[in-house]
């Protein structure tokens, strides 16, 4: 058995490490609904490297970078109307990877891989690619911590403090993109979000520093993904979906707790 | 040098004016009052002054050098109502906060130093390890001003301090406000302020200035009187 999860349990492990970053990152700055639009529309580089014939990870990561930079630019300028924005660029993504695989000749089972994700399927190459994204984002968690924490609670107060927030801002989407390539194919588009958030919902209501936060929903994650690993082998069923059950399960057992 | 130096502003958004030729002198250590009812102008000059909003015409001046070159001796006090409850942060890492600057990445033994110092002094340094969520509005706002307060700025703006505080927190807040040896610039629709010491009020009403000066010397002035502020003034000043 553990032959054949090995590679998806590095992965597990790898993953809750992300997640417990950016994940808590993404929560704290109500950054869901972008993190949404740059997974679904990460489909677009997905399409774009299939049509093209060129390596999927390298077409996907590329237009992911180009939607964060889009996405900051919309938040940061058009505030008032970034809701809406942001849903635009969501189906905008997705409708050019849809036009791109319809013009690309037979069937393509690689793209709806990647819609659903299969974390008992990632390969070495997928996991050395993980663990290049965990050593950037402990890499930048340690250096900007406070700078990231200031931003999350009050943005213009950093620019009262001669630091660019914008920049700040631009550089966490562009981590949280890097983050969404490096889990696609193990998660799946459809389901990044909930993944990336729950552990880190959980985590919030029981923690009183940021740091505590990040730490308890990667143990959250890593007890969830594991869980749902093992479950999906037993009962085979697809390994995401258990995930995300169990996350959820947890997250409503979690609002128990008052505060 | 003068704390605060604005000449010929003009601003305008989405094509409407908002704030037409703002002249305004702070001098250093001043306690001034920015007055008037909503959506008169007076946060959108705050915000410019802040370096937040760029103006359409004319220039800001904090002694001496635009808002975005003033962060060194600038604090800035926002209403505690403007933030998420929720993120897991302590008292004493908000107030710590204010001890960031461009280059600087971690928090020196200096600065936490420091931040239990004005924490101490605020009396709130009881709370330091408390999640913001589990203060009082006016305790909130306590700790927004000791991370203004933290990095020893010359010149404090402060938008709304007393905003959604029971009376007892107002005062309070007030009470601090008034003793700071420091140039504050207040902007308020509370207009208890004016009760306060304040050297000088500045009351925008649409969008202009209608008066700038000492509380002593206030004009037998048509819309300067005609507001709210003759509840807390004697009518006489205003010669009614």
């Amino acid at each position: 058995m553990w032959d054949l999860i090995s590679n998806s349990v590095y992965a597990g492990i790898l993953l809750s490490i992300a997640i417990g970053i950016i994940g808590s990152l993404i929560v704290i700055n109500k950054a869901t609904s972008i993190t949404g639009s740059i997974a679904h529309g990460s489909f677009g580089g997905i399409g774009i490297g299939i049509y093209f014939g060129i390596n999927i990870l390298l077409s996907t990561t590329v237009f992911t970078l180009f939607l964060a930079l889009i996405l900051a630019f919309i938040t940061i300028y058009y505030k008032h109307r970034s809701d809406s924005l942001i849903g635009v660029i969501w189906a905008l993504g997705m409708s050019v990877g849809i036009i791109f695989l319809s013009l690309s000749s037979g069937y393509h089972a690689d793209a709806l891989s990647y819609l659903f994700g299969n974390i008992l399927l990632v390969e070495n190459s997928d996991i050395f690619m993980m663990a290049g994204v965990d050593l950037l984002l402990l890499i930048s968690i340690i250096v900007l911590y406070n700078r990231f924490l200031a931003m999350s609670y009050d943005m213009e107060f950093l620019k009262v403090r001669g630091i660019n927030a914008e920049i700040l801002y631009t550089y966490f989407l562009i981590l949280t993109s890097l983050t969404i390539v490096m889990s696609v194919r193990a998660i799946g588009i459809i389901l990044i979000l909930a993944l990336f958030t729950i552990p880190p919902l959980i985590a919030e209501r029981f923690t009183k520093k940021f740091y505590l936060m990040m730490v308890l929903s990667g143990v959250l994650s890593l007890i969830f993904v594991v869980g749902g690993i093992i479950l999906s082998y037993y009962f085979d069923l697809s390994p995401t979906p258990v995930i995300v059950i169990i996350a959820a399960l947890g997250l409503f057992l979690s609002m128990f707790k008052k505060g | 040098m003068r704390a605060v130096e604005i000449k010929n502003l003009y601003f305008k958004y989405q094509n409407e004016w908002v704030l037409e030729n703002i002249n305004l002198e702070v001098e250093d250590g001043e306690f001034v009052a920015i007055v008037g009812p909503n959506g008169g102008g007076k946060t959108t000059l705050l915000r410019l002054m802040l370096g937040f909003l760029k103006p359409t015409e004319g220039e800001i001046k904090i002694y001496g050098k635009p808002p975005k070159e003033a962060s060194s001796f600038m604090g800035y006090v926002p209403q505690y109502t403007s933030f998420s409850l929720d993120i897991p942060i302590t008292v004493f890492d908000i107030v710590l906060q204010g001890r960031l600057e461009r280059g600087k990445f971690f928090y020196s033994k200096k600065d936490k130093k420091k931040a239990l110092e004005i924490m101490e002094k605020l009396k709130i340094k009881d709370f330091k390890d408390r999640k913001i969520k589990d203060l009082s509005g006016g305790q909130r706002q306590k700790v927004l001003i000791a991370r203004a307060l933290v990095s020893e700025p010359k010149i404090v703006l402060m938008d709304e301090p007393t905003s959604a505080i029971d009376p007892k927190g107002q005062k309070e807040i007030l009470d601090l406000i008034e003793s700071m040896q420091i140039t504050r610039v207040v902007v308020s629709h509370d207009i208890k302020i004016l009760l306060r010491n304040v050297d000088k009020i500045v009351y925008i009403h649409k969008k202009a200035v209608i008066h700038e000066g000492p509380k002593l010397n206030i004009p037998k002035d048509k819309h300067f009187c005609e507001v709210e502020l003759i509840e807390f003034l004697k009518a006489d000043e205003c010669g009614i």
